[in-house]
């Protein structure tokens, strides 16, 4: 049992903020109906959160306080296909292909849930070309612009500090998109074997195994897709 | 006596939600994309540009947790101790906003060059 049962069969929850208190003033558990390895992924990406925001903070301070021009990213990122120049095409289509990754996952645990082997290896596997194609295009990307001339100190277009953030952000969301295929390879393969069916512990753990794994993956999956949305929206639309 | 209170627990079998909600969810991502996208295709500029970017990223950013990360159907006392904390970046934000200013003032009056 991973969440706290009620202690009369007939017996209901509080909802709204009766809940919350209620949760919260209790014995042993605050967070009811949520297993703790749900709970302890969520205090991760939380965590995760505060860095990523550092990161944005840090960039939105040298962006405002320096007096050169900040380089413009719509002409930065764009690309010449069939002799037509697209502002930000490429990171346009990232975009797309992690909101696909995002979409096949959510669907991975929808999957899971109904012990639908089958379709969660196959949609996960899929999760993760969408992951690895990501990080591809991030990889050609960078080529692209240390070809250019960026350097974390230094680039041809304007303020220095562009290149420092540019590459810390990016770099460090490229890193948890690969630390995510990995992991979704991992789980994939744990829900081919069929260990989630036959609760069979995993490598590290005694802790039998179980259809959550799917959705604590998940849960990890669609913050990598958030802080996209984050960095997107404020790095390069800004 | 176990397995009946086991029963007594909705969540147990974890969260299951209708294929149609995440299909929506996913069309909608899609579209709000591109809009941010043809943002800057458009090249808007100035508070409209700001505002749009901002409202775009919010929503995304808001049906991904709710639904994706199944947040809109956990107990709120989960939600609010995750949702809560990031506001203290955006004081972090207000903060940093004031010392940049700040910085740039200093630069521009007191370094020719520039910094």
């Amino acid at each position: 049992m991973d969440t706290a049962p009620l202690h009369a069969p007939d017996a209901v929850r509080p909802a709204g903020w009766h809940g919350v208190v209620a949760d919260w003033s209790s014995d042993q558990r605050s967070f009811k109906g949520a297993s703790w390895g749900k709970v302890m992924m969520w205090i991760f990406l939380l965590s995760d959160t505060f860095i990523f925001g550092c990161f944005l903070l840090s960039y939105m301070s040298v962006r405002m306080s320096t007096t050169v021009p900040w380089p413009n990213p719509s002409e930065v990122f764009a690309l010449e296909i069939a002799g037509t120049n697209f502002p930000l095409i490429l990171i346009a289509i990232m975009t797309f292909v992690l909101i696909s990754s995002s979409g096949t996952m959510a669907m991975a645990v929808n999957c899971a849930y109904r012990r639908d082997r089958g379709k969660t290896t196959a949609l996960m596997l899929l999760t993760a070309v969408f992951g690895a194609t990501f990080v591809g295009m991030q990889a050609f990307e960078w080529s692209k612009l240390i070809h250019e001339g960026v350097r974390p100190w230094e680039n041809p277009w304007g303020a220095p500090q562009f290149g420092a953030a540019f590459f810390t952000i990016t770099g460090f969301h490229g890193t948890h998109v690969t630390i995510g295929v990995i992991m979704l390879l991992i789980v994939a393969r744990k829900v081919w074997r069929g260990d989630f069916d036959h609760e069979r512990p995993g490598g590290l753990t005694g802790r039998r195994g179980r259809y959550e794994m799917v959705e604590i993956a998940g849960l990890y999956w669609h913050f990598v897709d958030l802080v996209w949305v984050f960095i997107f929206a404020l790095f390069y639309l800004w | 006596m176990v397995e009946a209170q086991a029963g007594t627990s909705p969540t147990h079998e974890g969260q299951q939600h209708p294929i149609r909600v995440y299909l929506v969810v996913w069309g909608w991502l899609f579209v709000l994309s591109l809009f941010s996208y043809l943002v800057d295709y458009f090249h808007l500029q100035g508070m409209l540009r700001w505002g749009l970017i901002l409202l775009f990223m919010t929503l995304k950013a808001g049906l991904i947790v709710a639904v994706f990360m199944h947040m809109a159907w956990e107990r709120l006392a989960l939600a609010y101790a995750i949702l809560l904390p990031p506001l203290a970046v955006l004081v972090f934000a207000a903060l940093m906003v004031i010392e940049s200013d700040y910085t740039l003032w200093m630069r521009q009056t007191f370094l020719a060059s520039g910094g």
